[in-house]
């Protein structure tokens, strides 16, 4: 059960404060609700690359970093195809100079152009490392096209390609920032040692001033159902075959999210779940599988993706795979095997709330989603999923029609 | 009207706060250190063992007697394991180093009489069952096959060959090691490694009395008469002093650079440790503002001190466009030399100095950041006037003393280098 209080500034900036006083620190997170979702096709990667471009000094202060450093604080931040997060972590009793760096860049930045020359190398230096040179670290560039005909989630965080980063233009950076880093467009969530009226004060100070800004509108062309099969064959210098299945599901503020995201518990977390029992040890088809979703706001993927061994077709381990999607359509998960997903998520939350970042980031997705306080409610709507509504679930969402398969194999 | 262009006031970092491992031992004289601390009813307990009887023909041993240590036993096969911890929501995990096997077990308190049992019977009776032995080899040479084209992966190989040699902190595996495992020798092995002379308990969380009751009923009449040897890591560093993997492909080279050092024994490891802090330790050091922030070669460069338990180094990492491979490696060799004839200047070092504490501070956040701080002590026959001459070291350390300790353990000429990719 996580406590927190908000209230929200006359320009619309959200605050959440989150008092924990076993702690000597202090947390300062603010999420700006933008990610990649919201590029233009031609301009990929921009959310990120921006991202960065935050760091590189604001109107009043030429460098975020060295007075953070200077009074014992660290940050970083990640960018998703959903959300732009930036986070504090300093000793409590150095506060202020986080609500002094955060507001300023929510002000403006200095837009310098050695800072945008400097970070759209770094930035190509991290597509180069993170995607391009390390074997299959291009799937989710072939992948995601594949699977959105429409949605913006057709493109990675890191963008489509290179010349995108490297086309950057100052005035695009200026427009995205006037679009998206404004308080209207923010949630910000203090935690730790901390007094809330304290925070108030704070907030008023430094972020009461900020210009309201215009608010942006969300219109993304929505996701069509997918009514064939689409598969792919790419060849490339790996040394193992491996296959990507990729399934659309609903995103994670529906009803049916819980359920689905137990599918994939059920599958393959951890050496006593189905694909691992079955595929890797029983039948020995591939050295690796794994079944995953990435938690979008939109429609999602649900992903199963696996390494064969070698001289094994990837047909018939393609067929193992849908061998087991069946057996959750076809017969009711047993009592035992859905407490034990039910066990392990309420137990990997409970570890989690260790964290104080954890807990305040948390408070800021839960209150994009509408409402920090849903994430004090998610155990009982995990711990509510039934069997007929697993099966339900997996009957909806592994079909042929809807699936999405790529194979990524072996020169 | 609001000042922005002038920092907030701030405090200087003074007390910080360790939460002392209290000593307890087990009938059969395991010693047992319990951090006591935190809201949440749940623990971490480590089973922690020495590795032992390492040998250069088989190499792999160590590593697979402990990763496979969820396998089976001789009541239990490797998915019943798994299903009974899983269904109580705990996580069981081994972790391997080059010094210790860990057998790490994260249960909420209500269902430790149901979890740690599975814990006794695994350090107790594990058999390596010959199927699981197969499956363990074809998955790891498997992995092994993609890691080998990665090229921060060679770099890493390479550069611990050089330095250490043919020991368990130099080897390479290869295929072939993993092709010479058989379930005599993993048996043999897991007798001599997980034995009660050689284990240390630490518990985290919030602990009670009745944990302590717990293990002493589960491993106090622990016993056991097998013969093992403690493992002595004796290296000479490879004469060549360049190391160059060519990879045409690539698109970014892996630089991998540095040299053997002292370990957290030493007197002058932490100042070593502010010292490094500045070349690479943190995002604003000089590595990254020269090599990143200014000139945009890479997305992230580092250097670090590793304190193992009987030797250290010192390396500088990094993954960079082929085509600024070459400047890179002068901009290293600059850097370093920098600090071994120029004085950091006072705004710097203050920076420096604050950003450690509040990172110290940071890392403080739970149970079991307490007790990992602890393990960092005990295993290197330290006690917690370690981290008070830490904290004074960060406090007191002048620009001229960094200089001179600069100067003592880095030598440019004298680093290993490795690169993979192109230069």
């Amino acid at each position: 059960m996580i406590h927190f209080e908000r209230f929200t500034l006359e320009n619309g900036l959200k605050v959440l404060v989150h008092e924990d006083h076993t702690t000597p620190m202090a947390v300062l997170n603010i999420l700006y609700d933008v990610g990649a979702r919201d590029e233009h096709p031609d301009k990929t990667g921009f959310a990120h690359l921006f991202e960065h471009l935050m760091f590189g000094g604001s109107i009043n202060i030429p460098s975020y970093d060295e007075p953070l450093q200077r009074v014992g604080g660290e940050n970083n931040a990640f960018t998703s195809n959903d959300i732009t997060n930036y986070y504090i972590t300093l000793p409590a009793v150095n506060l202020e100079t986080a609500f002094w760096l955060e507001s300023d860049r929510m002000l403006s930045l200095a837009f310098s152009e050695k800072s945008l020359e400097v970070q759209k190398n770094v930035v190509c230096e991290e597509f180069k490392q993170r995607y391009l040179n390390q074997p299959y670290g291009d799937v989710w560039l072939k992948l995601r096209p594949l699977v959105y005909k429409k949605h913006s989630y057709q493109w990675a965080t890191i963008g489509k390609e290179l010349s995108h980063i490297e086309n950057a233009e100052m005035a695009d950076v200026k427009a995205f920032f006037k679009k998206h880093y404004n308080p209207q467009n923010a949630i910000m969530v203090v935690g730790g040692a901390v007094d809330k009226e304290k925070v108030k004060e704070l907030a008023e100070k430094w972020f009461g001033p900020i210009p309201a800004g215009e608010k942006y509108h969300r219109n993304l062309p929505k996701e069509p159902k997918q009514l064939a099969e689409v598969k792919e064959t790419i060849y490339a210098d790996v040394p193992l075959n491996a296959i990507y299945k990729a399934f659309k599901m609903p995103g994670k503020m529906d009803k049916d999210y819980p359920a689905i995201d137990l599918i994939s518990d059920i599958l393959s977390q951890g050496k006593s779940s189905r694909l691992y029992r079955n595929l890797v040890k029983e039948q020995q088809l591939f050295s690796d599988i794994n079944a995953y979703n990435f938690g979008s706001l939109d429609t999602g993927m649900f992903i199963v993706e696996g390494r064969l061994n070698p001289g094994i077709s990837v047909e018939i381990a393609d067929e193992a795979i849908w061998a087991e999607l069946n057996q959750l359509k076809k017969d009711l998960v047993a009592d035992d095997e859905l407490t034990k997903v039910k066990n392990k998520f309420e137990s990997t939350l409970t570890f989690s709330e260790m964290s104080l970042l954890d807990r305040a980031m948390n408070i800021a997705f839960y209150e994009l989603m509408g409402d920090a306080s849903l994430f004090n409610t998610e155990v009982d709507k995990y711990l509510s999923v039934t069997a007929a509504h697993i099966q339900e679930q997996a009957q909806q969402l592994f079909t042929k029609e809807q699936a999405t398969t790529l194979y990524y194999l072996a020169k | 009207m609001l000042d922005r262009t002038t920092a907030p006031q701030f405090k200087n970092i003074e007390d910080i706060h360790f939460i002392k491992a209290s000593k307890h031992q087990l009938a059969n004289d395991i010693p047992v250190f319990i951090i006591n601390a935190g809201e949440q009813e749940l623990v971490r307990i480590e089973f922690i063992f020495k590795n032992v009887n390492w040998y250069i023909q088989k190499p792999l041993l160590s590593l697979a007697a402990n990763t496979m240590l969820n396998d089976g036993t001789s009541n239990l096969s490797g998915a019943e394991i798994a299903n009974k911890i899983d269904y109580y929501g705990a996580f069981f995990q081994t972790e391997y180093g080059l010094d210790r096997s860990t057998v790490v077990l994260y249960s909420l308190n209500k269902h430790l009489p149901n979890t740690l049992p599975i814990i006794k019977e695994v350090l107790t009776d594990s058999v390596y069952p010959e199927k699981e032995v197969d499956t363990f080899i074809n998955n790891q040479k498997q992995k092994l096959k993609v890691s080998l084209e990665k090229n921060d992966f060679l770099a890493r190989r390479q550069f611990s060959k050089a330095i250490f040699g043919d020991t368990i902190y130099g080897f390479s595996s290869n295929l072939e090691d993993y092709d010479a495992l058989n379930q005599a020798d993993l048996r043999q092995h897991f007798q001599q490694t997980y034995h009660p002379e050689n284990c240390t308990i630490v518990v985290s969380g919030k602990v009670n009395e009745d944990i302590l009751t717990l293990l002493n009923s589960l491993f106090g009449a622990w016993k056991s008469d097998v013969v093992f040897k403690p493992n002595t890591v004796e290296f000479k560093a490879a004469d060549d002093k360049y190391h160059y993997i060519e990879k045409v492909q690539a698109l970014q080279s892996a630089i991998r650079i540095g040299m053997p050092s002292i370990n957290r024994k030493h007197k002058d490891f932490p100042a070593l440790q502010v010292l490094n802090t500045v070349l690479g330790g943190y995002f604003g050091s000089r590595l990254m503002a020269n090599i990143r922030e200014d000139k945009g070669y890479t997305y992230g460069i580092g250097s670090a001190n590793v304190s193992l338990e009987q030797a250290g180094y010192f390396f500088i990492a990094s993954e960079v466009g082929t085509d600024v491979c070459a400047d890179t490696l002068v901009q290293i060799e600059k850097e370093v030399n920098i600090l071994k004839t120029q004085l950091i200047g006072d705004e710097e070092l203050a920076l420096v100095k604050n950003y450690l504490l509040g990172s110290l501070l940071g890392s403080l956040e739970n149970a079991f950041s307490h007790a990992d701080k602890f393990k960092n002590i005990y295993f290197f026959n330290q006690d917690y006037e370690y981290y008070t001459n830490y904290i004074n070291t960060i406090k007191t350390i002048n620009a001229p003393q960094l200089l001179e300790l600069a100067n003592k353990y880095w030598d440019f000429d004298q680093f290993y280098k490795v690169i993979v990719g192109k230069v």
